[in-house]
């Protein structure tokens, strides 16, 4: 990942002789995570959408479904589809063609982790013939430090707030299918995301892990490892970022604390979800504003 | 009936468009500065359904391609990024690319004249301001919210500006053409055009202009630069339309003036309790 701050030999040793003790910068132990803050259904001209805000990390996801015809070889599934896309606005390195390379990167990983977990079965309208196709477009507007969860914290918030039109009827005319979609726009159908998997970045610093962590601490990382984990604690993918080279026994490790953590963390974000759902229609947008 | 057409305003009310407005009336403005602590500058600027992030990156020392602008030893480089999020469309219509296409890298440009015609460029030799646009949704007149916001941006990263560049679209659609044929003063045309309006046949004329400059020079020509797109457009309609979006233009910036005044007096408020 580039490296969008600089610090000195002697500010690098203040922040890991702090994780030693178990005490970070900003006063936190190593498996605490920053407050999120979370809003969902914010666009109009969308499905579904999302603004997740970790400190500095600001995340916009915007969820669009469109009629598709599925593939031969998964002919009852429906297609989702993740495109990460790195604001200038974010850091100027990121201009023209310069934030594609971790764009990629963290799309990968979105792609990673929910293979073959979430299902794709629901999207499906006509097996072989019709098929839904979800477009998760992510937009990362400032970057706060890590942008792996909250990518797909922000992700899995969309994909909550998703509403599918209801399809009143289906026909086929020879090769051609036709769906009726409902006139109304309340009539819709929603996604269902319980088995939709969280990313946990586990930073190494020194001879711990770290979670959540700032710009600076990834700084002083040399290697990162990522687990996808399902909120029952099943783990369905995993990478590691960064130049640093781990023992098995360590990665074993972050595998346990990130279960632990991602538990945790999915859990959280649910009942937040659950409880911004029951505000209703009405409830204060905040946006950007 | 006859007590009707001698009203102006009741005149005036004849004609509604579809959001509800009259011909010569803008959309709800939104606005906000500083939404992003990382950057130099940053704005977020909502025109009814069209919404809009800058971010300003600068003066620092130019860097990529504009290291080798020769240019640079006199004056300041302006550099913009016009970017559109792949979702931002309604109608189920998704863009493939955010950037780099033929329509972005136009405006880009269109975006980068109007900011060196306000920055006094002089004094900033030998440096580069960044610029960067995020449509994040549309619905109608987009540059000029882009221009708008990137306005406040500048006033946000603390650039000296010459005054508010200030940009209005106004739109002619073809059915109100003929029906106004006859003399009309304003021409049927409609102020700050949303995508509907927008995407009727006629004619789109998009304006930038300097507001203060205008009022305080009495010039008549305070363009810095107009854009038309659509249909063919009579020239002698030009300077009754001209008029009118200026008009609008002044709108525009006493709302947005009234939004950076807010803005520094809660900002000078927080700074006072914090000391």
């Amino acid at each position: 990942m580039s490296e969008l701050v600089s610090l000195s030999l002697p500010e690098k040793t203040f922040i890991l002789h702090g994780i030693d003790v178990n005490f970070r910068n900003d006063g936190r132990s190593r498996l605490d995570c920053r407050p999120i803050e979370l809003q969902t259904k914010i666009m109009d001209q969308v499905n579904g959408s999302a603004k997740l805000k970790i400190d500095d990390t600001e995340i916009l996801v915007g969820v669009k479904v469109e009629e598709d015809t599925p593939d031969e070889n998964s002919p009852s599934e429906g297609k989702l589809e993740f495109f990460v896309d790195c604001s200038a606005n974010a850091n100027p390195i990121f201009e023209g063609k310069g934030g594609d390379e971790l764009a990629t990167e963290i799309s990968d990983a979105l792609s990673l982790a929910y293979k073959d977990v979430f299902d794709l079965t629901e999207l499906c309208i006509l097996p072989s013939k019709k098929c839904w196709k979800l477009y998760v477009d992510v937009l990362i507007l400032a970057c706060g430090g890590n942008l792996f969860d909250a990518v797909a914290a922000a992700v899995k918030a969309a994909l909550y707030s998703t509403e599918i039109p209801q399809v009143k009827d289906a026909a086929v005319d020879g090769v051609e299918a036709d769906i009726f979609v409902s006139d109304d726009i309340f009539n819709s159908v929603k996604l269902d995301v319980k088995n939709a998997p969280l990313l946990i970045s586990l930073c190494k610093i020194g001879d711990n892990y770290v979670v959540d962590p700032t710009p600076e601490e990834e700084v002083c990382s040399s290697a990162t490892v990522v687990v996808a984990v399902m909120p029952n604690g099943r783990t369905s993918g995993g990478l590691k970022t960064g130049y640093g080279s781990l023992m098995v026994e360590t990665w074993r490790k972050a595998i346990q604390i990130a279960k632990k953590v991602g538990v945790q963390l999915n859990n959280e974000i649910m009942k937040a979800l659950e409880e911004e759902e029951k505000l209703g229609p009405n409830r204060a947008l905040f946006g950007f504003l | 009936m006859e007590q009707r057409n001698g009203n102006p305003v009741l005149q005036k009310v004849a004609f509604v468009r579809g959001d509800g407005r009259s011909p010569s009336e803008i959309r709800h403005i939104s606005a906000r500065l500083g939404v992003f602590g990382q950057a130099d500058g940053s704005a977020y600027l909502q025109q009814g359904l069209t919404k809009v992030l800058a971010t300003v990156y600068g003066p620092h020392q130019p860097r990529g391609k504009s290291a080798g602008n020769m240019l640079k030893a006199v004056k300041g480089i302006v550099n913009c990024q016009y970017s559109t999020a792949v979702f931002s469309f309604g109608a189920g219509v998704r863009k493939k690319r955010p950037r780099g296409d033929r329509k972005s890298q136009e405006r880009e440009q269109q975006l980068r004249h109007a900011m060196e015609a306000i920055i006094n460029l002089e004094l900033f030799a030998k440096s580069q301001i960044d610029i960067f646009i995020e449509v994040l949704q549309v619905d109608g007149s987009e540059f000029c919210v882009a221009v708008n916001a990137a306005t406040l941006a500048l006033i946000d990263a603390g650039i000296p500006i010459k005054d508010y560049a200030i940009a209005c679209s106004i739109t002619v659609a073809d059915d109100v053409t003929e029906k106004d044929e006859e003399g009309a003063q304003d021409g049927g045309s409609l102020i700050d055009a949303n995508w509907v309006e927008e995407c009727s046949p006629g004619f789109t004329l998009s304006i930038v202009s300097l507001p203060k400059v205008v009022d305080e020079t009495q010039t008549q020509s305070s363009l810095i630069l107009a854009h038309g797109a659509g249909r063919r457009l009579h020239l002698s309609r030009l300077e009754a339309l001209r008029q009118r979006a200026l008009d609008a233009c002044k709108d525009i910036r006493d709302i947005l003036d009234a939004v950076v005044r807010n803005h520094l007096h809660t900002h000078a408020a927080i700074q006072s309790v914090e000391k």
